[in-house]
């Protein structure tokens, strides 16, 4: 049977992002459906009733949700190209690092953009503290996954882009490339990989877009 | 310490720390359990071998630590492939019961434990409508997961089994202190037989928590978390 493939996302979701990555560094074909979540689609809300959030991959109509979830499911099921490494404990802390960016790197930043002066001061601080720990595991290496991107490149793909978009919006700067060298060199090298580059939507649009998510939190405090 | 030595950082009231035990117990891999008095003080050994979180179960095998119980699972599997498998082999089943782990861990747990710890009757009652929506919902992922047999990875104990089993003393703990029903025989009957037949399980039922010494233990972390004004 002819693999169907779907990828339910919006334009400018870094989770979405993952998946897309992953399904062409795997040379898949799959269709996009981009969502607007202030009206989701039934066929969204169908497939992932539990949390009504993008991404979700169907395969052949059976949807998968949860992003790292869907990496892995992307990893074994086309064997080309492998994602995670092979060992176990390689793997383990993959897994480990993945959710430790999920956990303790993107709320922060994530409530950076959304606050201003001490609550935005002590998300950058909490951030910043916490990047410590991923540039260590850059020591010796282009990408987390070694000469070529695997898993963990993708899990925190979204600092390549986003951060600096970020830093642009608040006008504070996270990942300076003295304290961060490694981290800087590694979001340049994951930017300029012919299989990333042209994923990125414009960076005007993003700016636009992610000022317009700060907009309403910051109207909230006022 | 030796290159395939084991041993597992924990605490006997941890349902973390169960996960990890009975995937080791499943692979019937021996290991020294070292056990952690986390509320009072931790150790240098937990403290260097889980430096960026600092909490329970940590596995250390030979010199290595592998922290957070649902990785820790996966890498036992991984790691003893030969025995029982923990996670289906199919890449579609494993990203379900994957999800559920999740779901679990994210989202079912602390509502479970804000039963308990959250002040005022109204966030307890709120608390436990989303506790009891998010056991329907396992109820007919039961269904789905089980095709027809008494767990959720099948005839045998599987990941998601271990991921919802390692609660079920702190489920029994909280029915008997907050004076509710939440796997109930007539609300959720596959779930029902599925805790009894989970808790009576080979790999299980000689590392399961004592219900009426975790509720001990419950009065006095509640005690404790509510004088110290942390959550």
């Amino acid at each position: 049977m002819a693999e169907e493939l779907k990828v339910f996302r919006t334009w400018s979701s870094p989770f979405g992002f993952r998946i897309v990555h992953a399904l062409k560094i795997k040379g898949l074909e799959y269709e996009t459906i981009l969502e607007d979540l202030s009206n989701k689609s039934d066929l969204l809300l169908k497939y992932n009733p539990i949390y009504k959030k993008i991404p979700v991959l169907v395969h052949n109509g059976k949807p998968i949700c949860e992003s790292l979830v869907i990496l892995e499911y992307i990893d074994e099921t086309w064997k080309q190209c492998p994602l995670l490494p092979q060992h176990p404990y390689d793997k383990a802390m993959a897994r480990f690092w993945a959710k430790f960016g999920d956990d303790k790197i993107f709320p922060p930043i994530r409530s950076a953009l959304f606050s201003q002066g001490k609550e935005q001061e002590e998300g950058v601080a909490t951030a910043v503290g916490n990047l410590k720990f991923i540039e260590e595991l850059l020591k010796g290496k282009k990408f987390f996954g070694g000469d070529t991107i695997g898993y963990l490149d993708l899990a925190f793909g979204w600092m390549a882009n986003l951060i600096s978009i970020l830093e642009e919006i608040v006008d504070m700067k996270l990942v300076d490339a003295e304290t961060f060298p490694l981290l800087s060199a590694w979001m340049s090298n994951f930017s300029a990989d012919p299989v990333i580059k042209d994923c990125w939507p414009p960076r005007d649009k993003m700016v636009e877009r992610f000022k317009g998510f700060r907009g309403p939190h910051l109207k909230k405090v006022a | 310490m030796a290159s395939n030595e084991m041993k597992l950082l924990g605490a006997w009231p941890s349902p973390f720390v169960l996960r990890a035990r009975i995937a080791l117990n499943i692979k019937s891999v021996e290991y020294e359990f070292m056990e952690e008095n986390v509320l009072v003080t931790k150790s240098d050994l937990l403290l260097k071998s889980n430096p960026v979180y600092k909490k329970i179960p940590v596995l250390i095998h030979g010199e290595r630590p592998i922290c957070e119980s649902l990785i820790i699972v996966q890498y036992v599997d991984e790691v003893w492939a030969s025995g029982p498998a923990i996670l289906p082999s199919d890449p579609y089943d494993r990203a379900v019961a994957r999800f559920w782990a999740v779901y679990l861990d994210d989202k079912w747990f602390p509502s479970l434990t804000a039963i308990l710890m959250s002040d005022g009757e109204e966030a307890k009652k709120t608390a436990l409508e989303q506790a009891i929506q998010g056991l329907d919902l396992l109820e007919e992922a039961f269904t789905k997961c089980s095709k027809g047999q008494n767990f959720f990875g099948g005839d045998k104990i599987g990941y998601l089994d271990i991921a919802l089993g390692s609660f079920l003393g702190w489920v029994r703990v909280i029915q008997i202190m907050a004076n509710v029903s939440l796997i109930d025989e007539s609300k959720t009957p596959n779930l029902f037989k599925w805790a009894q037949d989970f808790s009576g399980h080979d790999a299980v039922k000689d590392v399961l928590p004592e219900t009426d010494k975790l509720v001990e233990f419950s009065k006095f972390l509640v005690a404790k978390v509510k004088g110290s004004g942390t959550k």
